[in-house]
């Protein structure tokens, strides 16, 4: 499916549930616990978590690509661990940033 | 995308922590949920097109702000310092609305066609209770989050438009979710009309940091809040750091449970960080530079670069202390031209920012952000070699003589540096020879008597002479408005008036 900052997505086999903070375009093969993730509007839950992908979402982390191409953010945790075409998303490392405001 | 991700995110990871007040007896992030999803099954029934609020800051204010955003209309938070006339006229135009208010300002815009004003009692106990709307918040990261009406005086009322994806983007952008300490709170002493005021709500209820608000400011009042509610942050603006400086002095005692304090919102004099930088050995210092059309801060100076400019003897690092530091990861910052050209690094020219943050947007009017993204903020500076970056003011604000550009911080600087100077501002004044001419106002240090005649030689010696002031006016103080902008307008129909 097409992503672009700000679009929702649900896991069909946990509670997962991510915002996308920055894509590229054309279409991405992104899964939760190695099933499709789909609109929360139009997901359905069946199915359940894969055992070679079932390490887990963490609530408010981000999580990105090889190239960090993509970027999503965690905004209900679940069971089932990302992938992007295959390949497992990693944790962005949170580079601190000084309280401003 | 929508504001209300961020507080259910908050409620579901630390529910039980305290969102705002006093540790204990304040409201926690599941209750602020509970009350702002109230406040908005309440606001859909009245079917209004928008939420105001003309009042100090409260725990209404989260409730109001992040329930407009669930019931999907904007919250617009209005000044209270307002004439009559000028409430009225705003009241107007934000209608149909809520309006959460004080009792003055009800009895100004109450008999208003599509205003429902609510004192702040009657808010509280009548539209923050109840239960939360049947349907969730619009997603729509399009959607006008909140409104925040410039500050200026003259000509139609400008509303910059600050959207869900906006506000969003500059919060996961810059704060770590749950990144605060439990024992961490933060005071809000910046009105709710300031973006900063706004942008302060939104991080500390992403990074889970206690809200502790001062209704208006005082420098004693505020100092002695920090050290009752042991808070940890805080954002003032320039004028409030020399005030609480000054009564720090004079009290002694420091603010052992402050490590952090960041400022922006105006030009920050170098003796009054300088001073601040001794007072408060232990706290780190941020300095964060950014507008109300991005959303709050795209760039920061951090502690470690300032302990080092403080420190340091090299004229170079320590001009660092001036500097606004670099951008945040997410945005760009170019220097350009009054072509629209990017200029080499150490060429002053007009400050352009890029990213998701940036809405460079005002209701009813063309957007200045270019097809590319990227706007031009109005305000002038500079780069340097290493990223840091330099603002020099508004570019109205600069002086044109004899078809040479002068910006007036830079002859404020070299003001500032002079012993007998507390304050200083340059203007530009009607001159029939040059077209303008380079006029100070300055404010003598404690103790001290200003010599405008070797206060120009001083000046002189360090700049050329076309930027020496050729008039000097000395005051008991400068305008500033209460969020901290020097009122250049005010002096410049002062010095008219007073040839």
């Amino acid at each position: 499916m097409d992503l672009k900052p700000g679009s929702r997505l649900k896991s069909s086999v946990c509670n997962t549930e991510l915002i996308v903070v920055k894509a590229p375009s054309g279409n991405m093969d992104i899964t939760c616990g190695g099933a499709p993730m789909a609109d929360p509007a139009e997901a359905e839950q069946n199915g359940e978590v894969a055992a070679d992908a079932a390490e887990g979402t963490a609530l408010g982390k981000r999580y990105v690509n090889e190239n960090e191409s993509l970027e999503v953010l965690c905004t209900k945790p679940g069971d089932g661990s990302l992938a992007l075409g295959g390949t497992p998303l990693g944790l962005k490392e949170a580079k601190p940033l000084p309280a401003s405001d | 995308m929508n504001l209300m991700m961020l507080l259910e995110m908050a409620s579901s990871g630390f529910g039980d922590r305290t969102a705002v007040g006093s540790h204990g007896r304040g409201l926690t992030y599941e209750q602020l949920f509970q009350r702002s999803g109230a406040a908005a099954a309440h606001f859909r029934e009245a079917g209004i097109d928008r939420v105001s609020m003309v009042d100090v800051s409260s725990e209404a204010l989260p409730i109001a702000l992040f329930g407009s955003a669930w019931a999907g209309v904007p919250f617009v938070p209005l000044n209270y310092r307002l004439t009559v006339p000028e409430l009225r006229l705003l009241a107007s135009e934000v209608a149909p609305s809520v309006t959460v208010c004080n009792d003055d300002a009800l009895a100004a815009i109450e008999d208003l066609d599509g205003v429902r004003a609510v004192v702040r009692p009657d808010f509280l106990t009548q539209w923050a209770e109840g239960s939360t709307p049947d349907s969730d918040w619009n997603v729509d990261p399009d959607e006008i989050a909140i409104l925040l009406y410039t500050s200026g005086t003259t000509g139609a009322p400008k509303a910059a438009v600050l959207r869900h994806k906006h506000l969003v983007s500059y919060i996961i952008g810059s704060v770590e979710f749950m990144g605060a300490a439990e024992d961490e709170a933060t005071l809000v002493s910046v009105p709710p009309y300031h973006v900063a005021g706004m942008a302060a709500i939104l991080s500390a209820v992403y990074a889970g940091r206690r809200i502790v608000q001062l209704p208006n400011f005082d420098a004693a009042a505020w100092v002695n809040l920090v050290r009752a509610e042991g808070v940890t942050h805080a954002m003032v603006v320039p004028t409030m750091l020399a005030r609480i400086v000054d009564h720090l002095e004079d009290v002694g005692g420091g603010l052992p449970s402050l490590r952090a304090l960041s400022y922006g919102g105006g030009k920050m004099p170098a003796p009054v960080i300088a001073r601040a930088l001794d007072e408060l050995p232990e706290t780190n210092f941020v300095n964060a530079y950014g507008l109300t059309e991005t959303s709050s801060t795209v760039a920061v100076l951090g502690p470690e670069e300032h302990r080092e400019a403080h420190r340091s003897d090299d004229p170079a690092v320590r001009a660092r202390l001036g500097s606004a530091g670099q951008p945040l990861p997410a945005i760009e910052v170019d220097i350009r031209d009054e072509e629209g050209n990017p200029v080499p690094n150490g060429t002053s020219g007009e400050i352009w920012v890029r990213g998701e943050q940036v809405s460079g947007e005002y209701l009813g009017r063309n957007s200045r952000v270019t097809t590319d993204g990227w706007f031009p903020t109005n305000d002038g500076g500079s780069l340097d070699t290493d990223g840091y970056l330099y603002v020099e003011g508004r570019i109205d604000d600069i002086i044109v003589r004899g078809g040479e550009n002068i910006s007036p911080g830079e002859i404020e600087d070299v003001l500032l540096s002079h012993q007998s100077i507390a304050d200083a501002a340059a203007i530009g004044v009607p001159d029939e020879q040059w077209g303008e001419a380079v006029a100070a106002v300055v404010v003598p240090a404690k103790g001290q008597t200003v010599d405008i005649a070797e206060l120009q030689e001083f000046v002189k010696a360090q700049m050329r002479s076309s930027r020496t002031p050729d008039r000097i006016e000395v005051r008991d103080e400068l305008p500033y408005n209460e969020t901290g902008k020097l009122l250049r307008r005010v002096l410049r129909d002062d010095l008219a008036g007073s040839r």
